[in-house]
């Protein structure tokens, strides 16, 4: 089997990158950054996710077909708060022309 | 009769020996290995609908309840979060050095070490969960007749709660079960049956692993984390 073998070093980066960003988001967590707060936390525990997914799960050197089906897990999780969050952010509007 | 022939051939590989491990419905190796990978790529695709349907409910009470959210959850104790977050973090590492360590044909010793090493992170992270929930019921904060919230939104202090405790406490039950998983293959490990030539449990149930730490690394932010300046 010749499953690709990514070097130590490369997982300890990715680890160290992984606490770096941790110790990003708890610090600006503190500070009132108003509607950003939200897209800043997010944007990191994003980007730490993508970090994990490429190098310890291995995606990086995986198949095409682990890629797609990877990305249509999440891209199917974005129709569920796309639509999901359309729906309950205008319920209100609705009603506003009903009655 | 010829076709037969020639998937045997296959089977076999260069070397003529088929290997112990190939189950007869493959090709070779590599092609078990992928077919495993690909396997539990969907199961995981089935658990991020799974975890979807709660980070949703969340995201609804949320964007309706803010002010009530943020009270909430500055009950929450973020030195313990944050110290769960880097266990995690860290048993992920200890978990990828155990795939590698069966890539690469290590000793069944480093594979068992490696293996138990993250087990130790993961009940680590139950252990402080287990206090933290404990700090609850002592607290009365946990949703039901016997839930007090003496801030400005007892209500949704409560919706905030179910969620805390619905979400968390789904991913304490994988980490679980991940523990479980775990003891399986680090047995299996110390029977020597991983090598650098078939490694796919271990390596499928790192994935495993790594997709409950990913689950944490949403779960941090969204719950200790907002409302804090």
């Amino acid at each position: 089997m010749s499953g690709h073998v990514a070097p130590k070093s490369l997982y300890c980066t990715v680890f160290v990158t992984l606490m770096v960003f941790t110790g990003l988001t708890v610090w600006v967590a503190f500070y009132d950054l108003g509607l950003y707060s939200n897209i800043v936390a997010l944007g990191i525990a994003c980007i730490k996710a993508t970090l994990v997914i490429l190098f310890f799960m291995h995606v990086r050197w995986s198949t095409r077909l682990t890629w797609v089906v990877v990305m249509s897990g999440f891209f199917w999780l974005l129709i569920l708060f796309g639509l999901g969050m359309s729906d309950y952010l205008s319920r209100g509007w609705v009603q506003g022309t009903l009655r | 009769m010829a076709a037969d022939g020639h998937a045997r051939v296959a089977a076999e590989g260069a070397h003529g020996v088929r290997h112990p491990r190939l189950q007869h419905h493959f090709d070779d190796m590599e092609q078990q290995a992928e077919a495993s990978t690909l396997g539990m790529w969907v199961f995981l695709v089935t658990e991020i609908m799974f975890f979807g349907g709660l980070f949703m409910a969340y995201l609804v009470y949320r964007t309706q309840m803010p002010d009530a959210f943020r009270e909430a959850s500055h009950h929450l104790d973020i030195t313990l979060g944050a110290t769960n977050t880097v266990i995690l973090i860290v048993s992920s590492l200890t978990m990828a050095l155990a795939v590698r360590s069966a890539q690469t044909g290590q000793p069944a010793k480093t594979q068992v070490g490696w293996l138990v090493a993250t087990m130790v992170f993961g009940a680590a992270f139950l252990g402080i969960k287990a206090i933290e929930y404990t700090e609850k019921f002592r607290d009365h904060i946990v949703p039901g007749p016997f839930f007090e919230w003496h801030g400005t939104y007892p209500r949704g202090a409560e919706m905030f709660y179910s969620l805390y405790f619905a979400m968390t406490g789904l991913h304490a039950l994988h980490m679980v079960v991940g523990l479980g998983i775990m003891t399986v293959m680090a047995s299996l490990a110390w029977r020597g049956r991983f090598d650098d030539t078939y490694y796919t449990p271990i390596e499928v149930s790192g994935l495993y692993w790594h997709f409950v730490d990913i689950v944490w690394i949403f779960l941090f932010p969204l719950l200790y984390l907002i409302g804090r300046h």
